[in-house]
């Protein structure tokens, strides 16, 4: 966990994780320029690092409560746990959001709406799907009209188990996808 | 109490003799067995009568007996605010025979009535909108009749070619596997998995 909090826009985040070579290490002429331009106030750092704390940094939520996982995802937003340390906030609509927090028992007569919604989400999307029910229908599997897991909708960045999960295994799941979102190249190369 | 729910029930079926078939007092509450075709004229006369008063229905829903050569009941509770007191309406039906609506004297009835068809397939006569109401769109069969699956017939699924959600017959992965021994519904047992081992271990120590 400690290496969630190292400063990724600064350092060598994604430096060897996919064999990635850090310019910054052996290279004299920028460390000169580095140096030369943190005198007057400036730092340098890789397009790709800043794009990734900047995606990282303010993942808006697009709120899908469907049951109890609801109540949950409210608890992880409000002061005690307090998502909005980490820069994320509950939006009301899709076009305003990054991440679609899929909250509870999807059910076949919901799950075009839940569908409409995610391709109404702008790039980068990902989805977080929350709870049981979420995850693989739960206890609702063998339903007649229940979604065995939201996976079947849409594409999932992260699932939490639990039933409900806690706020806690929330804020852990949303880490985790910030997590995710720094390992994959934002740029193409 | 419960002579005082007797003598209401006399004072009913006395007064609605045609329409009563008979009720009893069980656990503290009265129902009545009525007929299906007055429960009209009946709610009115519980909704009227000065001893009886039931303006308010609580809830409409419905039962399945399969055993019963008119399989499905519907079951109708009603309050009276102003003696406080309450009483439960029984009537049968079938799949074809329909049952009147009370959605011109209590307009609550309306969805209720619309919850008992879409789950049971009872049909109202004189409902304003007799649609389904819970179940999906284009959804087909009764699921709480005792021979729907229950996993139904059908799950969706997103078509990443048609860029819809789709429609496909039910394919289980894992079968439905019942651990629920206990359960009154599955009709208890004395013995259960794994307890003839315990039993053994006494015989021996």
């Amino acid at each position: 966990m400690a290496d969630d909090y190292k400063p990724y826009a600064l350092g060598a985040g994604r430096a060897g994780v996919e064999g990635g070579h850090d310019v910054r290490a052996d290279d004299p002429f920028f460390a000169g320029l580095s140096d030369h331009l943190a005198d007057k106030g400036y730092f340098t750092a890789r397009a790709d690092d800043l794009i990734a704390w900047a995606r990282t940094g303010s993942l808006m939520w697009m709120t899908f409560g469907l049951a109890c996982c609801a109540v949950e995802m409210m608890q992880a937003g409000n002061p005690r746990y307090d998502l909005e340390r980490f820069g994320m906030a509950p939006r009301g609509s899709p076009r305003q959001s990054d991440v679609m927090i899929v909250a509870g028992t999807l059910t076949n007569k919901m799950a075009p709406a839940l569908r409409k919604v995610y391709d109404q989400m702008p790039e980068p999307r990902y989805v977080v799907s929350m709870g049981s029910c979420a995850n693989g229908g739960g206890y609702y599997h063998y339903s007649y009209s229940v979604v065995r897991g939201c996976d079947r909708i849409v594409p999932v960045d992260i699932y939490v188990p639990g039933c409900p999960p806690t706020a806690e295994a929330l804020v852990y799941g949303m880490l985790q996808l910030q997590k995710k979102i720094r390992r994959e190249g934002s740029i193409e190369r | 109490m419960s002579e005082a729910l007797k003598e209401l029930g006399e004072h009913i079926s006395d007064s609605c003799a045609d329409m009563v078939k008979s009720f009893h007092v069980k656990h503290g509450e009265l129902t009545l067995l009525a007929e299906r075709d007055s429960i009209l004229r009946l709610s009115k006369f519980l909704k009227d009568d000065n001893q009886c008063v039931f303006e308010t229905l609580i809830d409409i829903c419905g039962v399945d007996y399969p055993e019963h050569s008119q399989r499905f009941e519907v079951v109708y509770h009603f309050l009276s605010m102003r003696l406080n007191q309450r009483i439960r309406v029984k009537v049968s039906t079938d799949e074809s025979a329909a049952v009147p609506s009370l959605t011109g004297l209590h307009p609550s009835a309306d969805w209720f009535e619309r919850e008992a068809f879409d789950m049971y397939g009872i049909r109202f006569a004189g409902h304003p909108d007799m649609r389904r109401i819970l179940t999906d769109y284009g959804f087909e069969g009764y699921p709480l009749r005792k021979d729907f699956p229950l996993t139904g017939y059908t799950e969706v699924r997103y078509d990443d070619l048609e860029k819809r959600v789709v429609y496909e017959p039910v394919s289980l992965v894992q079968e439905y596997r019942n651990f629920d021994f206990l359960s009154p519904w599955e009709g208890m047992t004395k013995d259960l998995p794994g307890d003839e081992k315990a039993e053994k271990e006494a015989d021996n120590g």
